[in-house]
C-alpha cells in the first residue's frame, strides 16, 4: 500500500492530492503536462519536499511534515527512472549498472546483474561507453540499473517520451516483461493513453495538480465523468483469459473475466488459461437491436446500457455499456441513438469491429 | 652560465609559492565554487563579486589592504601576533595569502563553471542511487568536473607566477623568502643588467606560452554529460 498526502505551491501551480494506491502491480500517473504528475514522483523520491507531506510506502515512512520527518532521498529504497535515460557519461554501461548495486548491502539485494541484464537485454552493451548507445538502449540501461538498486517501489517518469515510435515499441515489451515477471510495485508517469493501456493495472488521472480519479484502469477508463472518455483514443482496456485457438482460422478466444462471454481476435498461438490484455476502441463499437447473425464482424455481445454522455462534438455521443460486468465504450452519431433510441437499462447488442491486443 | 644563484633562488621560491597556492586554492575554491553554482542566496551575488575582485583591482590595492590587515596594527596581525606567529608581512605564509586572495578568481571561476555544466540532474541520479552526498562528490562530481578542476589549476598556478604587485606591495625583496622571479626581473632592470633580465624574463614568456597553449589545445576534448 502506498499512500501519499501532497501539498505544494509554486507560483501558478498547486499540487494538492490525497492518494492510495495498491501496494503492487503498476500505477499510472497519467495526464496533461502541467497536471503535476512529475512533482508527485519527484516528491515520493524526495527529490522535491512538499511543505506539506506524508508519504508511505508499504510500512515504512518516507515523510512526514508533522513530525518533522524527511528522510533524504539517498536513503529511500526506490528506484527512478527519468525522462532522459541520464546514464553517468564516465562510466561504461557495467560500471553504471554497478553504480547503484554495489551501495545496496547483499543481504538487500533481490535482482542481480545477471537477471537484471538479461531481462532488458542489454548483456551485449556492458563494456560500451553511454555515448555509444542508442536512446533506446540508453533507456533500457537506465531501468536496469535503477531496478538493481532492488527498489521497494519503482518510478518511471515518462520513460518512453523522448524516444521515437519505433524505439517505444522496443522497449514496451520489455516494460511488460518487468510488469509480469517482477514483483515490484511501479509508479509510471505518463500522458500517453496507449502506454498506460498497456502496463497499468491502477490509473490515477490528474489534471492542474489535484487528483480527478484513482481506480482500477478497466473500470476508470469507461467512466464517462472524466475527461479520458472525449479523446479519439477513448477506449477501454480487457484482461482476459485465452479459453480457446483456431489454429486454421488463426483465432484466439478470449474469454471475459466472470462471465462466459467471450471475444475472438486473430493472433498467433497461445495456451488456454494464459493472460491476454487487450484494447477496445470506443470508435470500433457499433450498436444494434438485434443479434446480427450474417455479418463479417467477429464479435457481438449483448450488453446492456448504462449511461450517455456527449462526445467532444455535437454528432457524437458516447455510450457506457456492461457485457455481463465488463464495461464497454460505443461511440456513436447521435442520429443512430435517436434511431434506436437508446437509453439506460435497454438490452443491446455491441458489435466489435478491432480489438487490438496489447500484451 | 647566463642565470645566478639568486635567479635560481628566485625560480625556485616562485615554483614553491605558486604549488602551495594552487593546492590551497583548490581546496578552498572547491567548496565556494560549488556553492555559488548551487545556491538560490542573495549572498550569491555579493560573494561572487568580492571573489572576482582580484581581476579588475590594482594588485596594489589589494596589497595595501593586506599590508594593512597584516602589520602589527592590523586585525589578523594582531591575532597572529597573540598566537605567537608575528606578522606576516614580508614573509613567505604571508605571500602565500596574498597569492590565495590574488588568483582566487582564476581557480573558482572555471570551477564554478564546470560545476554548472554538470546541472542537478547526475546529482539526483545519484541520491536514486543511494550514493549520499559525499559519495556524490566524489564519484560523480569530481570526475565530470575534472575538464575544470585542470583548467583551474593551470590558471591558478600561472597566473600567480605572473604576480609582482601584491608581492611588492606585502613581501618586499627579501633573498629567499619572498623574491620571486618577477621581483628579481624588476631589480636586474633596476641595476641595469639587460641580460639577466633578458634570461629570466624569455623563461617567463616560454613558460607562460607553453601553459596557455596546452590549455586553449586541450579545450576540444572536453567530455559532456548526456
Amino acid at each position: 500500500m502506498i499512500h501519499m498526502r501532497l501539498k505544494l505551491k509554486y507560483s501558478g501551480f498547486a499540487l494538492d492530492v490525497d492518494l492510495q494506491l495498491p501496494g503492487r502491480g503498476v500505477t499510472a500517473l497519467y495526464g496533461h503536462s502541467g497536471s503535476g504528475k512529475t512533482t508527485c514522483l519527484r516528491c515520493i523520491a524526495g527529490l522535491e519536499r512538499a511543505e506539506q507531506g506524508f508519504i508511505q510506502v508499504n510500512d515504512e515512512i518516507w515523510q512526514d511534515s508533522d513530525q518533522q520527518v524527511f528522510v533524504p532521498p539517498h536513503k529511500r529504497a526506490l528506484g527512478y527512472v527519468f525522462q532522459e535515460a541520464s546514464l553517468f557519461p564516465h562510466l561504461s554501461v557495467l560500471a553504471n549498472l554497478e553504480f547503484g548495486l554495489k551501495r545496496i548491502p547483499k543481504q538487500q539485494r533481490r535482482v542481480d546483474m545477471t537477471h537484471a541484464t538479461e531481462l532488458l537485454g542489454i548483456g551485449h552493451l556492458l563494456d560500451r561507453h553511454p555515448q555509444h548507445l542508442s536512446g533506446g538502449e540508453r533507456q533500457r540501461v537506465g531501468i536496469a540499473r535503477a531496478l538493481l538498486t532492488s527498489p521497494k517501489l519503482l518510478l518511471m517518469d515518462e520513460p518512453l517520451a523522448a524516444l521515437d515510435s519505433q524505439r517505444k515499441g522496443e522497449i514496451l515489451p520489455y516494460l511488460q516483461r518487468l510488469h509480469d515477471e517482477l514483483d515490484i510495485p511501479v509508479l509510471y508517469v505518463s500522458h500517453s493513453q496507449d502506454e498506460v493501456a498497456r502496463l497499468a493495472d491502477h490509473i490515477v488521472l490528474l489534471s492542474n495538480g489535484k487528483a480527478l480519479a484513482s481506480g482500477p484502469i478497466g473500470e476508470t477508463l469507461a467512466r464517462l465523468d472524466l475527461p479520458l472518455a472525449l479523446g479519439d483514443d477513448a477506449g477501454v482496456v480487457i484482461e482476459g483469459h485465452v479459453s480457446a485457438y483456431d489454429p486454421d482460422y488463426q483465432l484466439l478466444t478470449l474469454q471475459l473475466p466472470g462471465t462466459a462471454l467471450s471475444i475472438r481476435v486473430t493472433h498467433t498461438p497461445m495456451d488456454t488459461g494464459q493472460a491476454l490484455r487487450c484494447k477496445v476502441q470506443a470508435r470500433d463499437v457499433s450498436l444494434s437491436l438485434h443479434g446480427v447473425e450474417q455479418s463479417s464482424i467477429l464479435n457481438r455481445l449483448p450488453v446492456t446500457v448504462i449511461s450517455e454522455m456527449g462526445a467532444d462534438n455535437a454528432a457524437h455521443v458516447l455510450i457506457r455499456l456492461d457485457a455481463a460486468g465488463t464495461p464497454l465504450l460505443a461511440r456513436i452519431t447521435r442520429y443512430s441513438r435517436d434511431q434506436l433510441s437508446v437509453h439506460p437499462g435497454q438490452q443491446l447488442w455491441a458489435q466489435i469491429k478491432a480489438v487490438a491486443v496489447l500484451a | 652560465m647566463p642565470l645566478s644563484s639568486a635567479d635560481f633562488s628566485a625560480i625556485w621560491l616562485t615554483l614553491k609559492l605558486a604549488s602551495l597556492t594552487t593546492v590551497i586554492l583548490l581546496i578552498i575554491g572547491t567548496p565556494i565554487a560549488l556553492w555559488l553554482s548551487r545556491t538560490r542566496s542573495w549572498l550569491r551575488g555579493p560573494v561572487g563579486a568580492i571573489v572576482a575582485l582580484p581581476l579588475v583591482l590594482p594588485p596594489t590595492v589589494i596589497g595595501f589592504y593586506l599590508l594593512l590587515a597584516l602589520g602589527p596594527n592590523g586585525y589578523i596581525g594582531q591575532l597572529t601576533q597573540s598566537l605567537g606567529l608575528g606578522t606576516l608581512t614580508f614573509s613567505f605564509a604571508g605571500l602565500v595569502i596574498g597569492s590565495v586572495l590574488y588568483s582566487m578568481p582564476f581557480v573558482v571561476q572555471p570551477l564554478q563553471n564546470a560545476f554548472s555544466a554538470i546541472g542537478t540532474r547526475p546529482l539526483e541520479v545519484a541520491a536514486t542511487l543511494r550514493a549520499n552526498p559525499w559519495d556524490t562528490f566524489f564519484s560523480v562530481i569530481l570526475p565530470l568536473a575534472r575538464p575544470g578542476f585542470i583548467t583551474a589549476a593551470i590558471l591558478g598556478f600561472a597566473h600567480t607566477v605572473g604576480e609582482f604587485g601584491v608581492v611588492l606591495m606585502i613581501g618586499g625583496n627579501i633573498p629567499d623568502k619572498t623574491r620571486v622571479v618577477s621581483v628579481q626581473i624588476y631589480d636586474h632592470v633596476e641595476a641595469m643588467e639587460y641580460a639577466q633580465a633578458h634570461w629570466l624574463a624569455g623563461a617567463m614568456l616560454v613558460f607562460s606560452f607553453a601553459v596557455l597553449l596546452a590549455l586553449y589545445s586541450s579545450r576540444k576534448t572536453k567530455a559532456g554529460w548526456s
